[in-house]
């Protein structure tokens, strides 16, 4: 990589970041979270004698499939120095239209596309607001927070949609081969896909940039506003995606659906290395953090290690995860004055 | 049913030449899950589960559920719970639908599933255990007040929640269909509180002073019984009016020692979580599910879409009153 910059310095492939260095700290990054992983899944190999069961393995993965398809988009959307809080009430407004339409009689295939749609509108609105108006996004979005899945309570109150298709049954529930399920080789191709977008593509740069410096980005030539605007709708557009998966696995809408699911995705997101100040992050260390939690969570799952202690747990495995390369460069930086002022 | 068994006898066994650490029989466990951990109500359940599991011998609770009342929390608990085929799942449900495609798949795979307390679709588990049925809480509510008002009897008064809520619309048609057996009792008004503290807590004022000789309110709500139970105490109509009805003992131990309230019902706790490790664990020994022996609860009958009720609501007074608010 530093090779061909050297060779080509005019070359789309610039470097990630002009911090010095910061390309590589983040191959560090992946790396210590590959190390967790790692441990994580000796560690599951140890205590339990049911996880290495290609079903239950496969079974493990419907626990955080959606929520990893949104954490995606949001990784670009914070790496833009912005956020979206309102992807889990996103969610809840997609899939009761989803089941409104599914009264109306909607085809499994007009369902996803109405929950996407409805998702895609949502997320525009988020980013329309945000960037007419310049208002912070965080603002904005605990507001559509609530306003998303208010709409959500008014429509459905206590009652409940069911009677979906069978057929929409394929989206959360169908396997594509094996024990591979729609949904995971799904993400699979979307992290692939997001992976090409944000690192090998003028748009994925030119995210970078704005999460960098928004000032300099636009006096650069980049329409700062519209790539916000297209990344919030591109987000609510996955919210969308993640209402199909998570209602046709679930086979019902309630307005309660995918409640705190925000928090989750955003500690996927972070945990994967990504700056929440925008500016530094990449999609591979996302994709490592989705399994690093799935390992996890699934690991003390099988060892029914309470709920509560487990939100403990991947608490502080967030803070171990992030506080150590930053303790680490702390020791290194001491030494480094030590042996200095040694000299 | 000989041979299956002895082909199962040969299957343990080959387990146990194959591995050293297997036990010669494994237990039957169980995966207990319910709405939320942290919840007095379901620890006393799971207490009454362990119970349950000490008696049979060869049996284990696997107490789990998530941290939030969510169904998405319980899917992920009950995934758990299949990749350690489990014997049988018992599930008080977050929500009826949500859990059903899981819990279909859970059974597809052999393992017995059951709900208890809070129910799922109906095809998606063999039996659902009720704490009671609509028509003995209704006439448990009625005795209690005849109990409270004495030989003399006298003036009674509901105060529900919402005149909307199905449950208490089905538990006040029940009391008005056994009122005829109690003579000495007269209803003279029903009152809707919402489940609200301060609007129950108003209508009984109002209550109160209407009806000058009222002499028991029936509250089948936990929320308006303790709000009965205060508007009584505040009016100073304490061992005039006695409130009773359904309630949580830790929110009406102070009521009972006040005086306001005599005695109340609710379902047991303990008792529910011993009936539904019972029924699973009968389950995955056969396949008879219209009537399943509880142990010590007796046999509960279920009826053809698999609904049993465990048994009366349980009572509670002055003498146990204090030992259950600690638990719920």
């Amino acid at each position: 990589m530093t090779e061909e910059v050297l060779k080509h310095p005019m070359t789309k492939d610039l470097p990630d970041d002009l911090n010095n260095g910061l390309r590589r700290k983040l191959m560090r990054w992946e790396t210590l979270l590959m190390f967790f992983v790692a441990i994580a899944f000796f560690t599951n190999t140890q205590i339990s004698p049911y996880f290495l069961d290609p079903w239950s393995l496969s079974d493990a993965t419907f626990n955080f499939t959606e929520k990893a398809i949104i954490a995606l988009p949001m990784a670009l959307l914070i790496i833009a120095r912005d956020i979206d809080l309102s992807v889990a009430s996103t969610i809840a407004l997609a899939s009761v239209a989803m089941g409104f339409a599914n009264t109306m009689g909607a085809g499994p295939i007009e369902l996803a596309v109405i929950g996407m749609a409805v998702g895609t509108i949502a997320g525009f609105i988020n980013g329309w607001i945000i960037t007419k108006f310049d208002i912070p996004a965080i603002v904005v979005t605990i507001g559509t927070m609530s306003l998303y899945r208010g709409i959500a309570y008014i429509v459905l109150g206590d009652d409940v949609y069911r009677s979906y298709p069978s057929d929409f049954a394929f989206f959360g529930q169908g396997y594509v081969w094996g024990v591979l399920s729609f949904e995971f080789v799904l993400f699979l191709v979307l992290a692939v896909g997001f992976g090409i977008l944000l690192h090998k593509t003028t748009f994925g740069r030119r995210v970078y940039a704005i999460g960098n410096n928004p000032t300099a980005a636009l006096f650069s030539g980049i329409n700062v506003k519209r790539h916000r605007l297209f990344l919030f709708t591109l987000v609510g557009l996955f919210a969308g995606l993640a209402a199909v998966l998570l209602t046709s696995r679930i086979g019902s809408t309630r307005p309660s659906i995918a409640t705190g699911w925000e928090l989750e995705v955003i500690t996927m997101v972070v945990l994967g290395g990504v700056n929440i100040l925008g500016g530094a992050g990449s999609i591979f260390g996302v994709f490592i953090a989705v399994f690093l939690m799935g390992l996890v969570t699934f690991g003390m799952g099988l060892m029914n290690v309470p709920g509560i202690v487990m939100s403990i747990f991947t608490g502080l495995l967030l803070i171990l995860v992030i506080g150590t390369p930053i303790i680490w460069r702390r020791i290194w930086a001491a030494r480094k004055m030590h042996s200095n002022s040694r000299n | 049913m000989k041979f299956k068994k002895s082909l199962m006898a040969a299957a343990i066994f080959a387990m146990g030449m194959a591995s050293v650490s297997a036990q010669a029989a494994d237990p039957v466990r169980v995966g207990l899950v319910v709405k939320s951990l942290g919840n007095g109500f379901f620890e006393a359940a799971r207490d009454g589960a362990m119970e349950a599991a000490k008696e049979i011998g060869n049996a284990e609770v696997i107490y789990t559920g998530p941290t939030s009342t969510t169904a998405e929390g319980q899917i992920e608990s009950i995934n758990a719970l299949m990749s350690q085929r489990v014997d049988a799942i018992a599930v008080s449900a977050n929500d009826p639908d949500a859990l059903a495609p899981i819990l279909k798949r859970a059974m597809d795979r052999g393992i017995k599933v059951i709900s208890w307390d809070s129910g799922v679709a109906d095809d998606a588990r063999i039996v659902h255990l009720n704490p009671s049925s609509n028509a003995l809480i209704g006439a448990m509510c009625i005795k209690l007040a005849a109990d409270v008002a004495g030989d003399g009897g006298g003036d009674i008064a509901i105060l529900s929640a919402t005149p909307t809520s199905t449950n208490q619309n089905i538990w006040i048609d029940e009391m008005k269909k056994v009122l005829p057996d109690y003579s000495q009792l007269k209803l003279v008004d029903t009152v809707y509180g919402d489940d609200l503290a301060d609007k129950s807590y108003r209508e009984t004022v109002a209550l109160l002073k209407k009806h000058p000789d009222l002499k028991v309110i029936v509250a089948p709500t936990s929320v308006g019984i303790v709000a009965a139970a205060q508007a009584v105490e505040d009016q100073g109509k304490v061992g005039k009016v006695f409130v009773t009805g359904l309630g949580l003992p830790s929110e009406l131990a102070g009521h009972v020692d006040a005086g306001s309230v005599k005695s109340f019902a609710i379902w047991n706790p303990i008792d529910l979580g011993y009936s539904a490790m019972m029924i699973a664990y009968q389950l995955t020994q056969d396949d008879e599910h219209m009537m399943i022996k509880a142990g010590r609860m007796g046999t509960i009958s279920f009826d053809k879409d698999g609904n049993g009720a465990m048994s009366d609501p349980f009572i509670y007074d002055a003498s146990n009153v204090h030992k259950f608010a600690d638990i719920f």
